[in-house]
């Protein structure tokens, strides 16, 4: 049984990546909105290459929470074509399938976002992300697996509706407050060296925050794709 | 004399506790979206081998109530079964009993035919095995469009490749909703041919349609939705009256009668 639930995840996942393979017009857009983002951030910070360094942590993940919104919508939208969502919840078997894999495509999409705009980042803001590969990359994926579980959830539940683009944000980004200044935190205490060891504690939140978003929207999905 | 397979709506209720489940069985279903009372108080009951036809004005309400019976929407009020699995506690196992040909054709633009059904047989928990995706294709004419992609389709040949997505797992109820738009003549008779198919291996199909005399031959009932309650209507008149026209003359050629 695991099997064919494993085997609807991969052809989820595989049908999202194909699709936007094929088009590429969604990471076309959001990689070029991520490199504006943090191109204006730097004008509006100033030249002080420190306020730059400083802000950095804030700057890269707010940078990834509005490119990310982007393809969460694109996730859905095209379900939502020739009323394709609708066939998709008539296949049998466990709806939460859907929901696995959109994550797991959703999550390979903002990760691949991300190895183009770090290195972006390190070049526009002065920072050493050489140094500290493995910590950046950890807060990194753990940030990200939250803000992915939230987004791919909450992309579901508005789905339906007809301002969906504007109700997205609306809806997930005050949830994401709590995720939102524990991965800026653990960032900017990384990129810093962290002297004062603060990146670990921060860390073991966004762990908590993954298993509590992965649980209750794996949980809750049944109840929101739903029509 | 008494249609094959299906009972009529008052007889129905008092045959719901029979021993054998029905195909399909709705008692009292109520459906509103919003202020909007789209569905009334539907009840029916359906037995296997029958071929039943929905009729109605635009916006009676057909189509929602095909999508009732597929669970994509759930009722405001009253109860249904498929095969007898309750359509909101067993909805998992109604899903695994329905097919349903929709208006939309629910396949997705940018990946090619081959690829649509390579995605439902997965998602039908079976192995994306290339002969049998060939074959299906094949078996709706598409043959030739195996590699192409689905979104330099016309209408028709979406038809028929969702067509073929039904056939890689045949339904026990398979819905139609107006399955002869957008098809020719050939792709009427494929249909046609398929429902069939179906009824006569101890499945039920229920066709929402306006063209009822393509469907000549095949349909044993009409029931007519108006102000969202059912109406039984008398199906050899209603069918001879369509085909009285030229039109309807024509439409049960193009249906194999």
């Amino acid at each position: 049984m695991i099997g064919v639930e494993a085997r609807r995840v991969a052809a989820i996942a595989w049908k999202d990546a194909t699709a936007e393979r094929r088009t590429k017009a969604n990471f076309n857009a959001v990689v070029f909105l991520a490199a504006l983002i943090l191109l204006l951030f730097g004008f509006a910070l100033g030249p002080e290459v420190e306020a730059l360094q400083q802000a950095a942590g804030g700057v890269i993940w707010l940078t990834v929470l509005f490119a990310g919104v982007l393809s969460f919508n694109r996730s859905y939208e095209q379900e939502l074509e020739n009323g394709a969502l609708d066939m998709l919840l008539l296949y049998p078997g466990d709806r939460r399938s859907i929901f696995v894999g959109k994550l797991l495509a959703n999550l390979a999409f903002v990760l691949l976002v991300e190895m183009i705009l770090l290195p972006t980042a390190a070049f526009l803001y002065d920072l050493p992300i050489a140094r500290f590969v493995l910590p950046l990359g950890a807060v990194i994926a753990l940030g990200t697996i939250g803000f992915v579980t939230l987004g791919t959830f909450y992309a579901a539940m508005a789905s339906r509706l007809r301002a969906r683009e504007v109700l997205l944000p609306l809806l997930l980004f005050p949830m994401l407050i709590p995720l939102l200044v524990a991965a800026v935190e653990a960032t900017s205490a990384v990129l810093a060296g962290d002297a004062m060891g603060d990146a670990g504690a921060w860390m073991r939140l966004l762990v908590a925050f993954d298993v509590v978003f992965l649980v209750a929207s794996f949980l809750a999905f049944e109840y929101v794709i739903e029509g | 004399m008494p249609f094959k397979g299906l009972t009529s709506v008052s007889e129905g209720r008092h045959q719901a506790l029979a021993a054998d489940p029905a195909a399909l069985e709705l008692d009292g279903i109520v459906r509103r979206f919003g202020r909007r009372w789209v569905l009334r108080g539907i009840s029916l009951r359906l037995e296997p081998g029958a071929v039943l036809a929905l009729t109605g004005r635009n916006g009676s309400g057909k189509t929602t109530l095909l999508r009732l019976v597929t669970t994509a929407i759930r009722p405001t009020r009253g109860t249904g079964r498929v095969f007898g699995q309750d359509l909101v506690r067993d909805a998992a196992g109604v899903r695994d009993a329905v097919g349903i040909l929709a208006h939309h054709a629910g396949l997705y633009e940018d990946l090619t035919a081959a690829e649509n059904l390579s995605f439902a047989l997965r998602m039908y928990g079976r192995r994306a095995e290339h002969h049998v995706i060939r074959a299906g294709l094949e078996e709706v004419g598409l043959g030739g469009e195996h590699d192409e992609r689905v979104r330099g389709f016309s209408a028709g040949m979406r038809r028929r490749l969702a067509l073929a997505r039904i056939l890689l797992r045949p339904p026990r109820l398979l819905l139609l909703d107006e399955p002869y738009a957008s098809f020719d003549v050939d792709g009427i008779q494929l249909v046609n041919r398929f429902a069939a198919r179906i009824a006569s291996e101890g499945g039920a199909v229920v066709i929402a349609t306006h063209e009822l005399a393509r469907g000549r031959g095949l349909i044993d009932r009409v029931v007519r939705i108006e102000d969202g309650r059912l109406v039984d209507r008398d199906t050899q008149r209603e069918i001879a009256a369509e085909q009285d026209t030229a039109w309807g003359r024509l439409q049960a050629v193009e249906g194999g009668a």
